[in-house]
């Protein structure tokens, strides 16, 4: 029967063996070809271990001179070799932190309007359309954002951010300066509009996995669309709300090319979201090549490390979250 | 007066819902004002530049006249073989996940792992390259660029052939079980073959995803201002080109990096286009 099944050279030369012997072959080649796929399985696993373990051979030099104070120092000076981590580490939270404020109600509003309000035949392109947003390439976001958006942004947005919180105490601090165009903000709000369609597309396939008994009981009961969205369907899919969010947030925190071009590349923590700053990731990119010293060097690939160290943290939870969502779904 | 405070009532309701309705119309429009903001500003700035000088002459000097060639080459060659690399790796273990341990702890693990891959920062694949290839031979090099992208690969890769590959339904695999088939051959010649199309949707998504990468070529196969295809040497990309050409002070070399952008925005969208037009052909079918 095996020969029935095969056709091919394999079959012309196999035929004339003894039977006992193609079944041997075939069961050989089975179990090498399966040996084979666990190997690369197991090569998974094993480029995440190097990446870790090379990270953190190449941070070791920083480490060791610098102890737990890289993690809190400010400093960061390559002539005097005196590197602190912190004002990177304060300008990934913060730009991701705007990145999130504005795109998690936006992403979410939008997969309600995918949801529950677009015809049927405009869900599918207006869906790719945002889709589309996300296979942008970050460079392209990164120079679009020093032409067209930052000086945009210096000339309209931040003069009447100044005006208009100037009078409040603490808002006041918070947008003081001039507008430079580049900085802080304008890096949060172009990493806002990368993670708008990650969030946007889990948000959306959630909303659709709610039982629609679910909501037609609620619209029975003559609920309003927005109290359907607010009371059923968002604490439905909290959890895989809360699962995309995460991803965005690893997405943001470890964006590099669009921060780069646009964040000033400035190491000092500054109380106003306007001023120049930095990023781990942008640091990294701008420095890398140029370091000299093996000090120098080393202190960025601790940048690296860290930088790997909150990603993975924050992606981990997001998918443990999405993974119990996905069994929820399954029973 | 009751009547009058449960009519107040759904005018409340019926403006709360009004209001917030608005603002998700508001937001999509918000949303794709974006896409065509960029698209927009890409073509205006970009096709001006765009001729076959572009195609045919080296990167210049500041002052001169010139085009991308190198750099294009440069991309081209550094993603066929991370590719060729990264495509294979990603298959066998997406096999191994969705035929011969489906239920295995080892899968579960690897997917988890996998899926922290895939949206790992690429700067840090980057460093790691650097660590392992770059310091280890003392110099930048093409080989570092392709091996950098190929890391990227392979998540993508293995995400869509085990997806993929779930989704063939099991009757396919029994059938082919009951005359005889061993695995190897019936994935070979029966998995394989009905989820071909997933599969090489997984692969462009993977070619879209790295042809815009610039962050793990930054310090892995650096830039060059010359023609080389030597990949022992450094070697020029187009998106390494652009940063390098887009932060400089001169006009024609930002007009250069703006035409760049252009070819490879559009490349990439092409890209994705494609597999999703793949991807709804497997549907349909």
């Amino acid at each position: 029967m095996v020969d029935v099944a095969l056709q091919g050279g394999t079959v012309q030369v196999a035929v004339q063996m003894d039977r006992a012997k193609v079944l041997q072959r075939l069961r050989l080649g089975d179990a090498a070809f399966r040996q084979v796929t666990r190997a690369a399985a197991i090569a998974v696993l094993v480029i995440l271990g190097g990446i870790i373990v090379s990270l953190l051979l190449g941070a070791w030099p920083a480490l060791r001179t610098f102890g737990i104070g890289f993690l809190y120092e400010e400093s960061w000076n390559p002539v005097t070799e005196k590197f602190g981590a912190i004002a990177p580490i304060y300008g990934t939270v913060v730009t991701s932190l705007i990145a999130m404020l504005i795109a998690v109600p936006v992403g979410l509003f939008i997969a309600l309007f995918l949801t529950e309000l677009c015809p049927m035949w405009l869900r599918r392109p207006i869906g790719i359309a945002i889709e589309l947003l996300a296979g942008i390439p970050s460079i392209i976001y990164g120079i679009w954002g020093l032409f067209v958006f930052a000086p945009f942004l210096q000339q309209y947005v931040q003069p009447f951010l100044i005006d208009m919180f100037g009078p409040i105490p603490i808002l006041s601090d918070l947008f003081a300066g001039p507008p430079y165009g580049i900085g802080i903000l304008t890096a949060g709000l172009i990493l806002a509009i990368m993670v708008l369609p990650f969030i946007t597309s889990i948000s959306r396939d959630v909303f659709e996995a709610v039982p629609p008994v679910l909501k037609e009981a609620a619209y029975g009961l003559g609920c309003t669309t927005w109290e359907v969205a607010r009371f059923v369907v968002l604490p439905y899919a909290r959890v895989g709300v809360i699962g995309g969010v995460m991803l965005g947030l690893g997405r943001a925190l470890g964006e590099t090319m669009a921060v780069t071009f646009v964040i000033g590349n400035a190491h000092r923590i500054s109380g106003s979201i306007m001023a120049p700053g930095t990023t781990i990731s942008a640091t990294i990119a701008n420095e890398f090549t140029e370091a000299v010293g093996d000090l120098y060097t080393s202190a960025l690939v601790a940048l690296g490390l860290i930088l790997f160290v909150i990603t993975f943290i924050v992606l981990a939870l997001a998918r443990l979250m999405l993974m119990r969502l996905n069994a929820r779904i399954g029973t | 007066m009751a009547a009058r405070t449960v009519t107040a009532l759904y005018a409340r309701r019926r403006l709360r819902n009004g209001l917030t309705m608005g603002l998700a119309y508001a937001a999509t429009g918000f949303g794709l004002s974006w896409l065509v903001l960029i698209l927009g500003v890409l073509l205006y700035n970009g096709f001006s530049g765009l001729s076959l000088a572009v195609f045919t002459e080296m990167t210049p000097p500041p002052g001169a006249a010139g085009g991308l060639l190198n750099p294009i080459m440069g991309s081209l060659v550094m993603t066929a073989i991370a590719v060729a690399l990264g495509t294979p790796l990603g298959i066998l273990a997406g096999t191994y996940m969705a035929e011969y341990g489906r239920y295995d702890k080892l899968t579960t693990v690897v997917r988890f792992i996998n899926d922290i891959l895939l949206s790992a920062p690429s700067i840090v694949i980057g460093l790691f390259v650097y660590e392992i290839m770059v310091a280890r031979m003392g110099h930048f090099s093409g080989w570092a660029g392709a091996v950098s992208l190929a890391v990227i690969v392979v998540p993508v890769v293995v995400r869509t052939t085990e997806d993929m590959l779930i989704l063939v339904p099991d009757t396919l695999r029994e059938a082919a079980a009951s005359i005889g088939l061993p695995r190897a051959l019936m994935i070979g010649k029966i998995a394989y073959r009905a989820a071909r199309a997933g599969m090489i949707t997984g692969v462009l998504l993977a070619v879209a995803r790295i042809s815009g990468e610039t962050a793990p070529l930054l310090f892995t196969a650096l830039n060059n201002q010359f023609w080389s295809l030597d990949m022992n040497a450094p070697v020029a990309s187009l998106p390494v080109v652009i940063f390098q050409f887009a932060l400089s002070p001169y006009k024609d070399w930002q007009s250069l990096a703006w035409t760049g952008a252009l070819i490879i925005t559009l490349a990439v969208l092409t890209l994705s286009i494609i597999a999703r037009v793949f991807a709804a052909k497997r549907r349909s079918s």
